[in-house]
């Protein structure tokens, strides 16, 4: 029988793509490992092999398609002993495809049913500090990224970026895309695998005035070089009586992405936000990233810049501003409300924001505040919220124990005491190392369904 | 410093050749259905196969002897199967099933098998090079004559604490062999932009460790080699280096652009180095196999992915209870 030949997932994050070229042609033989086609994802050009020996029976996509769905048949393969008659009957490429039998959802349904955050900003933001007629252009925080360092290497000869695969690769993500052509090998720095290495490298150029943007690939692998990013960058002005600073950021992907694990899915935002000498942003929006990130390198001090592989992809507008800036520190009102306040930061507002919406339905307003900066934290428009709204959940994907919500919580209690009505809930991640298994990943990270349970107990609905 | 390139073959029956083929070809066809599977979307996340690099876990596991350790990077679906782990363990692994040799909960990068002696599959480049050498030095500790092999890549031979525990393992005489599998590439960063030395196997000079430079695409040349070392390791005399010239033939994980070389370079290495088929022609040109014994092994591994395959579509999710256990023993 023939083979169907499905459109393969090629990224943990993949569930449509580019059929870009087809290399092969109908009646070619082809043999296992050959190359049958390219395939564009959201991160890359790739080339897609075949897996069985066969003569090509016919090709199902022409080549240019955009959009093909992850396990659509794009081909037909014949094995030895079908002929072109076999075309009609064909059984997928494996039969494995069975879902599994516990657990109420199998893995493939998985991808579909990850939350999308809103695609553009919705109206109701509060936007702050943007002057009234400003348009704006839907931009990727992936895009964002990279124009705020492209903007701020443009007007500094002092700054440059140095990691693994930052320049020939283009970023392991492809945030640093274009730079190396831009500007060149000196100040685009691809290096070895050696973290602890390179960082106390860039800590020194640091020392002495340049003005370094460290990519980590994630932040799992600055576990490597942590005494540098605390027992160098963060205090040394202080150990110097302020003689000398440490201007550099420390940037790359945080948290979970999907499905790789417990040594690369952990969320660091409280352990950095603990530390005396750094700064700690963690930006939700595209526009957030870019003003923040440009902030960050032109920032006196160590900036610990903690992005999410998850929201790269995501497009938000963007405001046509020349030279624009986020402030550090300053925490962003999304959606003003009266019942509660819902404070989150980074990939944690998805769950807010989806909250906010369903509790809108049922007739619960929700203030929802994205922090941004965790260290210096906004907890001045927190406390001007809570004592408006009278209740409080925070929500991260950080760990239960000593977390950014425990911070805030501790803050209200102390300076917001008689306004509260209610605790305050931190709604987090499980206090569990991340499991690969899709079920048990899916219970382990913080889901709306939580946080809308917390806002109605803080509200006794 | 007896650091030397050497290609000493050992002597071997039919009988050995044959199952050197076979657990080569049980790694190749495991690790395409795995690739396969992933494009299904039954396997997630990062995902690296060790297709290419098969004879070097075989070689030397043919060397190794009861009781002695290994550990391994994120590409680690090779040294499981080589070092007798089941298939359907290790794939319903990949799928992150119960039947998985961490029941669900470790997947691609992070597997073990206390009963086999494989401490993992690690997800952080070179950490299983130290921890190699702490299997070691337990093995030291006492007093057995155990060794432990630390496999990593000529990407984690850069990392710094490579170095500290070379020094250690000298200093100290601990009975591990660095095996650096020097596939020439670390995801798109080839070695000669990452190394300020080419030869890996000398990178142990400073520290008196010996090294050799082996064919890491000749089972026969990798067996020979594991056995000098692991004599060495096990008669007291401390660590020893094996770098293992070889090559990965698909990307470094699923997502992989492969923009860093040529189809051509892969293809001339699949065609003129390619492992498997090496054995295969020493099995037929020395009258060992019959072109139809060599189609009825093809077909009885086959059989075993697809069984593996099937295991692990099937085998359920892990019960929900399984987020809360093992925290703490
Ligand atoms: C400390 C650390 N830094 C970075 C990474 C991301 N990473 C995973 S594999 C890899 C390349 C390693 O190459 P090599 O050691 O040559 O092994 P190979 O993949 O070729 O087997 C990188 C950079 C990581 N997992 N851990
Ligand atoms: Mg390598």
């Amino acid at each position: 029988m023939a083979i169907q030949i499905l459109m393969p997932a090629l990224s943990p994050t993949m569930e449509e793509g580019t059929l870009s070229k087809w290399l092969v042609a109908e009646g070619d033989e082809v043999t296992s490992g050959q190359v049958l086609a390219e395939i564009e994802t959201d991160k890359a050009t790739m080339e897609f092999e075949a897996v069985d020996d066969g003569k090509i029976g016919k090709l199902l996509v022409a080549e240019g398609t955009e959009g093909v769905k992850v396990n659509e048949p794009i081909a037909v393969l014949l094995e030895d002993g079908d002929s072109a008659d076999d075309l009609g009957e064909t059984k997928p490429t494996a039969k494995a495809e069975k879902p599994a039998k516990s657990g109420d959802t199998p893995t493939q349904a998985e991808k579909s049913e990850t939350p999308k955050a809103p695609a553009t900003v919705s109206a109701d933001v509060v936007m702050e500090d943007i002057p009234e007629g400003t348009t704006f252009t839907s931009r990727t925080v992936r895009e964002s990224l990279r124009d705020a360092m492209a903007e701020e290497m443009r007007r500094s000869g002092d700054v440059f970026l140095m990691g693994e695969e930052v320049a020939e690769y283009q970023g392991a993500y492809k945030i640093s895309q274009g730079l190396l052509e831009e500007f060149g090998p000196k100040r685009v720095i691809d290096t070895p695998i050696t973290e602890h290495g390179f960082t106390g490298i860039a800590v020194g150029a640091a020392f002495a005035g340049l003005n370094p943007i460290v990519e980590f690939m994630t932040f799992n692998f600055a576990l490597q070089a942590m005494d540098h990013i605390i027992n160098s960058a963060a205090k040394t002005l202080y150990m110097s009586g302020g003689q000398m600073g440490c201007p550099i950021v420390f940037r790359g992907a945080n948290g979970a992405a999907a499905r790789v694990g417990a040594q690369h899915s952990h969320d660091f935002a409280a352990w950095y936000s603990q530390v005396p000498g750094l700064k700690v942003v963690m930006p939700y929006s595209a526009a957030d990233a870019k003003g923040l990130l440009k902030s960050a390198i032109r920032d006196p001090n160590p900036v610990v810049f903690l992005e999410n592989e998850i929201l790269y992809g995501r497009s938000f507008d963007v405001p046509d501003i020349e030279d624009f800036t986020v402030p550090i520190g300053k925490a962003k009102i999304w959606r003003s409300g009266d019942d509660v306040t819902i404070v989150s930061f980074g990939i944690g507002m998805q769950y807010a924001l989806e909250a906010a919406d369903r509790l809108a339905e049922e007739g619960i307003s929700a203030e929802v505040i994205d922090l941004r900066s965790l260290r210096p934290m906004d907890t001045e428009t927190i406390i001007k919220s809570v004592k408006k709204t009278n209740r409080c959940v925070t929500v991260e994907e950080g760990f239960p124990v000593c977390s950014v919500g425990n911070h805030i919580s501790s803050v209200l209690m102390q300076q917001a005491f008689d306004y509260l009505d209610a605790p305050v809930i931190n709604c987090t991640g499980k206090d569990v190392p991340m499991p690969y298994a899709a079920n048990l990943e899916r219970l382990a990270l913080v889901t709306t369904d939580e946080v809308v349970d917390a806002v109605k107990a803080v509200t006794y609905r | 410093m007896a650091a030397a390139r050497k290609t000493k073959k050992s002597n071997i029956s039919g009988e050995e050749l044959k199952e050197h083929y076979r657990s080569m070809l049980l790694i190749r066809r495991f690790e395409e259905k795995a690739g396969q599977l992933y494009g299904m979307g039954l396997i997630g996340g990062f995902c690296h196969l060790y297709i290419g690099q098969e004879a070097v876990v075989v070689g030397l596991e043919a060397s190794a002897k009861e009781g002695d350790q290994r550990v391994t990077s994120y590409r680690d679906h090779g040294h499981m199967l080589a070092c007798g782990m089941d298939p359907k363990g290790v794939m319903a692994e990949l799928t992150g099933r119960e039947g998985g040799y961490s029941r669900g909960k470790g997947g691609s990068m992070h597997m073990f098998s206390a009963e086999k002696n494989f401490f993992g599959g690690h997800g952080i480049v070179a950490a299983q090079v130290p921890i190699g050498a702490g299997l070691g030095f337990a093995n030291m500790y006492r007093g057995n004559d155990n060794v432990s092999f630390a496999y990593f890549g000529d990407g984690a031979a850069n990392q710094g604490q490579v170095y500290e525990t070379f020094n250690m393992a000298s200093l100290w005489k601990i009975p591990v062999i660095f095996v650096i599998e020097n596939n020439q590439y670390a995801m798109g960063t080839s070695m000669k932009r990452s190394s300020s030395t080419p030869d890996f196997y000398h990178r142990g000079a400073a520290f008196n460790i010996p090294g050799q430079a082996v064919d890491g695409m000749d089972v026969l040349a990798v067996k020979a080699a594991g056995e000098e070392a692991v004599k060495h390791c096990r008669s007291g005399k401390g660590p020893y280096i094996l770098e293992m010239l070889t090559y990965r033939y698909r990307g470094h994980s699923m997502s992989d652009p492969a923009k860093y070389r040529t189809r051509e370079e892969v293809q001339k290495i699949r065609q003129e180095k390619d492992p498997i088929d090496h054995v295969r022609d020493l099995l037929i040109e020395g009258k060992y196999a019959t072109a139809d014994d060599l189609k009825a092994l093809d077909k009885e591994v086959k059989n075993i992915v697809s069984e593996a395959a099937e295991f692990a579509a099937d085998s359920p999710e892990p019960a929900i209870e399984e987020l809360y256990t093992d925290i703490y023993a």
